[in-house]
């Protein structure tokens, strides 16, 4: 694997991260349980699509066949995407949808402060900028996490059981591969093992204050950041987000 | 026509208002970077302000239609990620022009200093987020009025 190569599979990662994510948070849109929280979905939405379409572009450039953000979202499948599992789990309840969203938030906030500092400028701007908007979201999931697992008995119940089954996804966000020794070697992007310890203080903070306790065993699954084995779930959300360009291809306005 | 000066094209800039906030010039609201000729292009840099904020598309066409309007032939926007913005870059006529309209200015604290309407310093936060990516929900425990807050970025 050359360097470039390394590098459009970082960028697809990154970008497959924030696209998927930002679909299913989309999904939100109407049903949230208040009009507030509503809105700061599709804000927040609204923000990783944004971020999607700066990485995206930047994987097109570095791939340099001719394909945009766009043609990388809607004309690729399944085992084309590099995304964490983790993001493309169903939204489930409310709770569910904050814990999952808190869980990538705080790694995306340590991840982008430390590309900051990548050899890559292209990188290192695109972190810059999304970096600000990641602040903005783990401050208000980490503050929605901590009123409800701190909260009823039901909502506190419901945010362990969304803890529960999240965690598992959690560990795949550590785990190295080839690409991310490349990424490393370069000066690129960090390990991703070495963000392990600021994660765990950060999310062991939270959820301490949530009262919500971290399931014990190391297991993890893993598939998606290399596109091996993504869940189910993924085909089943391309196919609705896909869906205009899979009956009408090329379609444009 | 002659070349107008980068000053006038300055000027013509501050005069177009933001598609979503209409009460702030494109120059208020910090996102115009640079102004410059390249021989006979002009070349205006623009930065966004969040990443997916959907107005981008609509600035970006009004700068153009605005330029050409004052018969600019050769332009050439240009799109500038770092420094990212950041709501510090707000002119203070923005600031002003922000809060008689009733969205409270951004404050470094995060929180806004008084309620637009009334000017109590009893508020309170309903939503970190708004009607557009740069606004969060508040409201006044004084007048009970709720307004919007410039985030601060």
């Amino acid at each position: 694997m050359t360097r470039e190569e390394a590098l459009f599979q970082f960028l697809l990662r990154m970008g497959d991260n924030t696209l998927v994510l930002g679909q299913r948070v989309s999904e939100w849109c109407g049903h949230a349980p208040v009009l507030e929280e509503d809105i700061a979905l599709a804000n927040t939405a609204l923000d990783l699509i944004g971020q999607t379409q700066m990485w995206l572009n930047l994987a097109g450039e570095v791939e340099g066949k001719g394909r945009d953000a766009d043609k990388l979202a809607f004309l690729r499948d399944v085992w084309d995407f590099r995304n964490l599992l983790l993001v493309e789990l169903p939204n489930g309840d409310f709770g569910r949808t904050m814990m999952r969203q808190f869980l990538f938030d705080a790694w995306q906030s340590v991840l982008l402060g430390r590309l900051t500092n990548s050899a890559e400028p292209r990188v290192a701007e695109i972190a810059e900028k999304a970096g600000k908007e990641v602040a903005y979201h783990v401050e208000r999931s980490s503050g929605t996490v901590v009123g409800l697992g701190d909260g009823t008995e039901e909502s506190h119940a419901r945010m362990q059981a969304a803890l529960d089954y999240l965690w598992p996804y959690v560990g795949e966000m550590f785990a190295s591969d080839a690409v991310d020794e490349e990424m490393a070697r370069a000066g690129i992007a960090p390990d991703p093992a070495g963000l392990r310890e600021e994660y765990d203080a950060l999310v062991g903070r939270v959820l301490g204050e949530a009262t919500l306790s971290i399931p014990e065993g190391g297991f993890f699954h893993k598939g998606g950041k290399d596109g091996a084995r993504h869940t189910e779930h993924l085909g089943h959300m391309l196919t609705e987000m896909q869906w205009l360009q899979r009956a009408y291809p090329g379609a444009s306005w | 026509m002659s070349r107008p000066s980068v000053e006038q094209v300055w000027q013509w800039l501050d005069a177009v208002p933001d598609p979503e906030i209409p009460v702030l010039s494109l120059v208020d609201l910090g996102i115009i970077r640079d102004v410059a000729w390249a021989e006979d292009t002009l070349q205006v840099t623009v930065t966004p302000t969040y990443s997916g904020c959907p107005a981008t598309t609509v600035i970006n066409l009004e700068i153009e239609a605005a330029l050409r309007a004052r018969g600019v032939e050769k332009l050439e926007l240009r799109r500038q990620l770092s420094p990212a913005w950041t709501t510090d870059w707000l002119s203070q006529k923005g600031r002003q022009r922000l809060e008689e309209y009733g969205i409270a200015p951004p404050q470094p604290s995060g929180a806004p200093a008084r309620c637009p309407r009334c000017g109590s310093e009893q508020l309170e936060k309903i939503s970190q987020f708004g009607s557009t990516p740069c606004k969060a929900q508040w409201r006044c425990q004084s007048c009970l009025e709720p307004f919007e807050h410039f985030k601060c970025i």
